[in-house]
């Protein structure tokens, strides 16, 4: 067996001897150029004049691309073909790339991009939701809004009725590895590119359109990314097409990287929120029903805003049975850098609106959280649904989706039995009852995160094994490897397949040229969608080899048996490596492609409704937090999860995923804060200013563990996509801060993500 | 003109005319192939280009991305490339990184094993403040932790017992010509240094290069000429006198952390969290007072222990209290040509309380940091000294605060009395660390904190 063991990354020996290449340390072709942009640093208004004398005069520098060099201007986006590689005349952000230089290094190009004049008559930038409100602007023609039930009627009969607002800060990925791409002119106007990029086809094809040549033209390769986290969806465009003009234009190679303060300052991040909600519910703390109403900013172009702001009213419901449902959403344009896809997509910020509601609720009725949300848990699959909590379940979400497969009511009682929830409880009162200074809080709070892109026909994936007649095997498949252990789960997957050792298996570069059309590695789905498709390859050629020895031997295919890195047949026991040569030698082919569609999946996005996702991945976390009311200092002392990522393919990297993604997702909502000022100009552009957790903010104690039991899908192995679901266990640590500001007394607290020290401290002292 | 350096790098004698001598080893290194050593944020504050530097009588996790070719004369410079043994032998550290799982993108790995390295070979055993300089934005560092601890207690493979080279002394300290601007300079003494600035008034001091690093990869400034300080040994080092404490301006901040704890722990432990491992060990005392930053952690405890600045020029020396060594923002009472030679504190009994508030609690900088020495005599606060970073356009004394306490016990009702007439000292500004009535807020929490029991979140992690 290959699968569910707990093998190490299979670049684990590169990364700890500095020897895993990454874009910027292939060593750089002979004449190879270096590019930078010149930002504006005004948010809005338009480029009357653009003097680059200055730069083309600056030492080592070869050319300087403007507008007016350009023509048709090449687009970056994604969706709505919104974003001009340089500003046309039009400043829609402080940031956004006016001009390209071309230098003989990266210095002389990032000095010489800050000597231009620009001539801007500046106009008032829109930068928060109000502005963009006055304005009218936004994207999709107005607010989604669906509709699942009499919600006026729910809130009106409610017994209770509360309102609410949550202000959720946007993320910036910090990816350690900054964007960045390299471009190496070929023969006959055709472009090989390396980028950093987890959509390989997307570079591909914005690259084309910027050469103006069929994708065939073009070579889009990555090896493996500094991490992605959704920041290298769409946000490499701008640099490879950018490489890739500059290498047409001058013949030599061409590479750009982002400085890291121009990472931060061009590319876009995680989408802020406001959601503000009315609920109806009982004295038990039962919702009746909720109006929602999402606003987000985009930024300046439309990016993935859609499906992001899309995802955020899909997970409004959580792990919540509500009857009824009213989202509106709202998706405004802001002169800010475009927001984009961040881990989760908007999940996140939907969950965090849904589970503020229930901590509200809890809050109001006087109840225990935990009580308040298995009251409103769906119910549970193979469960008795009237006797979950006394009421009828509809076990169908908002959209129309059937909840068949919920877990969570079990996975809460042993996570809450595990890490003594209701003793820590008490311990937490008591404490809070005789400390002054310092109060403490505790949540456990649960994800139900669903899995599929929703846009159907991004799901697919294709992948291309070859069997050497040595025995060793190389393939490839449409997934980028950005650290979390794809290539290592795909390998495991096709040494399972052939019954062979791993170490036969060797995953190149994920190459537009071996693989086409491929989709973003995104949306948790990588191992999901290109294990099965490695899978389907795999399969064929071990069917051809059973199919050739059992003819050899006389005996059925099906009783040709791989296993233990041997092959066995009527008798007969080879090594793998024989059969390849035996098999190559009867002139069979050891190739083959392989594909793969998630079946059963529908959406309606407009309507809001369908079958978005194939099944649903889980998790329960708590964490438990004290904060310093004198200072609004705070810390995690402990935070214990469980999480199903279905039959694991592999343990220790599920494990991985879910411990440094609950950190992540607790530097979301903790200190990650971005701060724009008045003009709109990002102030945190640096990891001085802008602070992701590090090794200290770890809690000192941290229990991980895996639910380990089978999707009830027919999925990889009976695996579950692991990527994104994580991340919302941050979710705990924010209600935990929450919970330890509500220990001062007084009402529900008003505590906004990130909870900074200022916003803890300024909460509880308004609690009184 | 360019200038010779000669260190030696995994092993290897390795000389090098310099001829920008505001290259950074970090793009040094990979200009030569040797691109395990990252570039992840080029300021210092992500530990992803963590080399090891050894010297005479220290070994040193520094970043390279703000760590200039010149600072590395007579050190033994090991990267990642050279911490697996010449026969490719893996480190402990590289072996336990993988057996648990320390490496998911990869990308800061080679940091983390470098500063790990080096921890391990100086045998410290705080992790989580030994890597707290290294960033990583996928594991959540748990198994990172794990794998340091599975460590301590193996052998240091030999070959990482780096030597420095033995140089002649003074080998690239040429003297500099008379008018020869541009041709950088190390000096080997402070005489030398002395007599250097005379002639280069308007010249750049390069000391830890912690905040100058950023002037080059950050700004680009033009230096112009440059003297790197490196050499000056007599500036270095903590002297416990009976009557003071005298601290050598290019003493860094670690070896300060490490000599100040045991009569002043709290100053100690602010210098913990003045920044990362590699900051700390590069960052010296002279730098962050010269600088004048209004939130340098150094100046507010020093001030509260009534400090005392010794400035020189040539062969002039003066001596100020610190506080009046900054006058406003951006502005120092130093004259052209005159550096910081040291700082001696007054011996004196320990009643220095500091406090750091930043977004994130280690390496990060403060949105206010406030020093607190409240010696009480017969019952009642004798000669209260309070001072602040991060509340006003320089480090500061809380006078009104101070004359509250004057002659009053030290009990939470005269906190919260001094703690109120704060707002007289202080007019903080707003900016993206913390809003002025944070800042305020919390300098109020702060000085109330000193009469509370209450256990700190330390204590309770």
């Amino acid at each position: 067996m290959s699968v569910a063991k707990p093998l190490p990354h299979e670049s684990a020996r590169l990364h700890v001897t500095g020897t895993a290449r990454y874009t910027d340390d292939v060593p750089a072709p002979a004449g190879c150029l270096h590019l930078a942009f010149g930002v504006s640093e005004v948010a809005a208004g338009s480029l009357d004049h653009l003097d680059v004398d200055a730069v083309r005069a600056a030492p080592d520098v070869v050319a300087v691309l403007t507008a007016d060099d350009l023509e048709p201007m090449p687009d970056c986006s994604p969706s709505l073909h919104d974003e001009p590689l340089l500003c046309t005349g039009q400043i829609n952000y402080a940031g956004q790339p006016l001009y390209l230089v071309v230098a003989e290094t990266h210095l002389a190009a990032r000095r010489a991009a800050r000597l231009h004049e620009a001539q801007i008559t500046q106009t008032a930038p829109i930068l928060t939701i109000e502005d963009a409100l006055a304005a009218e602007a936004w994207f999709d023609d107005g607010p989604r809004i669906w509709s699942d039930g009499d919600v006026e009627n729910a809130l009106a009969e409610a017994p209770h009725r509360l309102e609410g607002q949550i202000e959720i800060g946007g993320q910036e990925h910090f990816y350690l590895e900054g964007q960045a791409a390299l471009a190496l002119p070929q023969e006959g106007g055709e472009m090989h590119v390396l980028s950093s990029t987890q959509h390989p086809t997307e570079i591909q094809h914005k690259v084309a359109d910027a050469l103006g040549v069929p994708m065939h033209a073009v070579r889009s390769e990555v090896r493996r990314m500094g991490g992605g986290f959704g920041g290298k969806e769409s946000q490499g465009n701008a640099l490879a097409i950018s490489c890739a003009l500059a290498a047409r234009a001058t013949g030599r190679p061409c590479r750009m990287r982002y400085d890291r303060d121009d990472d931060f300052v061009v590319t876009g991040k995680r989408h802020d929120f406001r959601i503000a909600y009315e609920v109806g519910h009982d004295a038990a703390g039962r919702i009746h029903g909720i109006r929602f109403r999402h606003w987000t900013r985009c930024g300046w172009s439309q990016d993935l805003s859609l499906p992001v702001a899309d995802r955020a009213m899909l997970h409004a419901d959580n792990a919540y049975d509500i009857p009824a449902m009213e989202i509106t959403s709202w998706r405004l344009r802001t002169n800010t850098q475009s927001a984009t896809a961040f881990r989760g997509f908007g999940g996140p910020q939907g969950m965090l609106g849904i589970e503020r509601v229930l901590d509200h609720v809890a809050h109001a009725v006087g109840r225990d959280p935990l009580e308040v949300r298995r009251a409103n848990y769906y119910a549970e699959a193979g469960g008795d649904p009237e006797s979950i909590s006394g009421t009828s379940k509809t076990g169908v979400t908002h959209y129309g989706q059937a909840v068949s497969d919920f877990c969570l009511g079990r996975m809460t009682e042993r996570l809450a039995e595990d890490c003594d929830y209701a003793g820590r409880r008490s311990a937490i009162a008591e404490w809070n009852a005789t400390n002054d200074v310092i109060k403490k809080g505790i949540a456990l709070t649960p994800v139900k995160f669903g899995i599929s892109f929703t846009l159907t026909h991004l799901n697919q994936a294709g992948a291309l094994v070859h069997v050497y007649a040595d025995g060793s095997i190389h393939l490839n498949h449409g997934g980028t490897e950005m650290g979390q252990g794809l290539h290592s789960k795909v390998s495991q997957v096709a040494a399972e397949a052939f019954g062979c050792d791993l170490a036969r298996i060797k995953i190149t570069a994920t190459d537009t040229g071996k693989v086409p059309n491929t989709s973003a590695t995104a949306a948790s789905s990588g191992a999901d969608l290109n294990g099965m498709a490695v899978k389907a390859a795999c399969d064929t050629i071990r069917d051809r080899m059973a199919a050739y020895l059992a003819t050899e031997h006389q005996a059925d295919p099906a009783d040709v048996v791989f296993a233990g890195d041997r092959v066995r047949v009527g008798g007969a026991d080879y090594g793998f490596e024989e059969i390849a040569a035996k098999v190559y030698a009867a002139r069979v082919s050891l190739s083959s492609t392989g594909f793969y569609a998630t079946p059963e999946i529908t959406w309606d996005r407009v309507a809001g409704r369908g079958r978005p996702f194939y099944y649903f991945a889980y998790g329960v976390s708590c964490s438990e937090v004290a904060i310093d009311t004198l200072t609004g200092e705070n810390r995690i002392l402990r935070t214990d999860i469980l999480h199903d990522a279905g039959a694991s393919l592999n343990p220790a990297l599920d494990i991985g995923q879910i411990e440094g993604g609950f950190v992540q997702g607790a530097g979301w909502l903790t200190t990650e804060e971005l701060v724009w000022d008045a003009k709109g100009r990002l102030r945190t552009h640096a990891p001085s200013t802008y602070k992701i957790p590090c090794a200290s903010d770890v809690p000192p104690i941290f229990n991980v563990r895996l639910w380990d039991k089978a999707n009830r899908e027919d999925t990889i192995y009976r695996s579950k996509a692991v990527g994104e679901p994580p991340l919302m266990h941050g979710i705990s640590a924010f209600l935990a801060l929450s919970d330890a500001v509500a220990a001062c007394g007084g009402a529900y607290p008003d505590l906004h993500a990130p909870a900074t020290a200022e916003r803890v401290l300024m909460a509880a002292h308004a609690q009184g | 003109m360019s200038m010779e350096i000669t260190f030696r790098l995994n092993g290897e004698m390795t000389h090098v005319l310099v001829d920008d001598p505001t290259e950074t080893l970090l793009d040094w290194l990979r200009a030569r192939g040797l691109t395990g050593t990252k570039e992840g944020c080029n300021e210092g504050d992500c530990g992803a280009c963590s080399v090891i530097v050894t010297g005479d009588d220290d070994r040193k996790a520094l970043n390279a991305c703000i760590l200039f070719l010149p600072q590395l004369q007579g050190k033994a410079v090991r990267t990642v490339e050279g911490v697996a043994a010449p026969d490719g032998t893996l480190h402990p550290v590289q072996e336990a990184m993988i057996d648990h799982h320390g490496s998911q993108c990869g990308f800061c790995t080679p940091g983390f094993i470098t500063t790990i390295a080096a921890a391990h070979a100086n045998g410290a055993t705080d992790h989580e403040d030994q890597i707290a300089g290294n960033l990583c934005r996928c594991t959540g560092y748990a198994p990172i932790l794990r794998a340091a601890r599975a460590i301590e207690d193996m052998p240091v493979p030999d070959h990482m017992r780096d030597t420095p080279p033995h140089l002649a002394e003074n080998i690239s300290g040429e003297r500099p010509q008379a008018g020869g601007t541009g041709s950088p300079y190390r000096p080997g003494n402070a005489d030398d240094l002395a007599a250097w600035y005379l002639d280069h008034p308007t010249g750049t001091l390069i000391a830890g290069a912690t905040d100058v690093g950023l002037w080059v990869t950050k700004q680009f400034r033009d230096l112009g000429a440059v003297a790197f300080l490196n050499g000056c040994d007599d500036l270095k080092g903590v002297e416990i006198g009976r009557t003071e404490i005298t601290i050598g301006a290019m003493t860094d901040m670690e070896t300060l952390r490490h000599a100040i704890a045991p009569y002043h722990p709290s100053f100690a432990e602010l210098l913990r969290r003045y920044g990362s491992v590699q900051v700390r060990n590069a960052a010296t005392i002279g730098g962050n007072i010269a600088n004048g930053s209004p939130i340098g952690d150094s100046p507010p405890p020093l001030i509260a222990l009534d400090a005392t600045l010794h400035l020189r020029r040539g062969d002039v020396r003066r001596s100020l209290p610190l506080e009046d060594f900054f006058v406003d923002y951006g502005k120092q009472d130093r004259r052209a040509g005159e550096f910081v030679e040291r700082v001696t504190i007054p011996r004196q009994p320990d009643t220095l309380i500091c406090h750091k508030l930043s977004k994130r609690f280690d390496q990060d900088i403060s949105a206010v940091c406030g020093a607190f020495n409240l010696p009480v005599v017969d019952g009642v606060i004798r000669g209260p000294r309070i001072a602040f970073g991060g509340m006003a356009g320089t480090p500061k004394r809380a006078s009104a605060a101070e004359a509250a306490l004057q002659g009053q016990p030290l009990t939470p009702a005269t906190l919260d009395a001094a703690a109120k007439s704060l707002t007289k000292d202080f007019t903080p500004l707003s900016d993206m660390r913390a809003s002025a009535e944070y800042r305020l807020h919390a300098a109020q929490g702060m000085l109330r904190r000193c009469a509370s029991d209450a256990p700190s979140l330390l204590d309770l992690a």
